[in-house]
């Protein structure tokens, strides 16, 4: 299953609810607002590193980018995608579960 | 693979109009089909032809009428969501007795079984919104 997250944690329990709920395999992507997790040096860094080990875990790189930061940014363990990656991770993992 | 795309929120509100269209152009250019893109909920504010935001911003509207002549999309505004907010092509305004409609083209009006049958027919449905 793909998880998306699109919401930045600092501001909605979106993304504690998708890795508290996800099934362990699934993929996590986070875009929008929601690659705020992905990123170094936030207090949910030791989470989200904990969650890769669990998930395989995305950010989506044009929203990082729209937001000042950069793929060298992101924590380690991290994927980052564009768009045609987005398209990929939603075929070639079943059903999408968006966590709005 | 076909694809079914629901857009729950409005133009120029937060991100998922932009998103969604991203998507959907990213799908299309891949290769795979979009069997629809339902509007549903602020979502159906997609479909406003008397949009007009300032020139050096994207048209979110005309954007998905272009996309959708392109490739033959078929963009479904929910009814029920579309006359609460003033959303009405012709038909329905003239079935209101209303003075004008603001459907852009490209979009066209229907009801919930029309995302309940993009759910069935489709391969992946992806859910855009707020």
């Amino acid at each position: 299953m793909l998880q998306t997250v699109n919401k930045s944690p600092f501001e909605k329990n979106a993304m504690q609810s998708c890795l508290r709920l996800s099934p362990q395999g699934s993929a996590v992507l986070f875009y929008e607002d929601g690659v705020y997790a992905a990123v170094k040096g936030t207090r949910f860094e030791s989470q989200i590193k904990e969650a890769t080990q669990q998930f395989s875990v995305y950010a989506l790189l044009p929203d990082l980018e729209a937001r000042g930061m950069r793929a060298e940014d992101v924590i380690d363990g991290v994927k980052t995608v564009d768009y045609s990656g987005f398209v990929d991770l939603v075929a070639d993992n079943g059903a999408v579960q968006a966590w709005l | 693979m076909k694809f079914a795309i629901q857009v729950n929120e409005g133009p120029y509100q937060h991100q998922a109009s932009d998103s969604a269209y991203q998507f959907t152009k990213a799908v299309l250019e891949k290769g795979h089909e979009i069997f629809r893109v339902f509007f549903y909920h602020d979502g159906v504010n997609n479909a406003s032809r008397l949009t007009i935001p300032p020139q050096d911003d994207r048209h979110i509207v005309n954007r998905w009428t272009d996309l959708a002549k392109q490739y033959n999309l078929d963009l479904v505004v929910c009814v029920a969501a579309a006359q609460r907010r003033g959303m009405l092509d012709d038909n329905e305004a003239k079935r209101a007795g209303k003075d004008a409609s603001n459907m852009a083209e490209g979009f066209r009006i229907s009801g919930l079984g029309q995302l309940i049958e993009a759910g069935i027919q489709a391969d992946r449905l992806v859910v855009f919104g707020d």
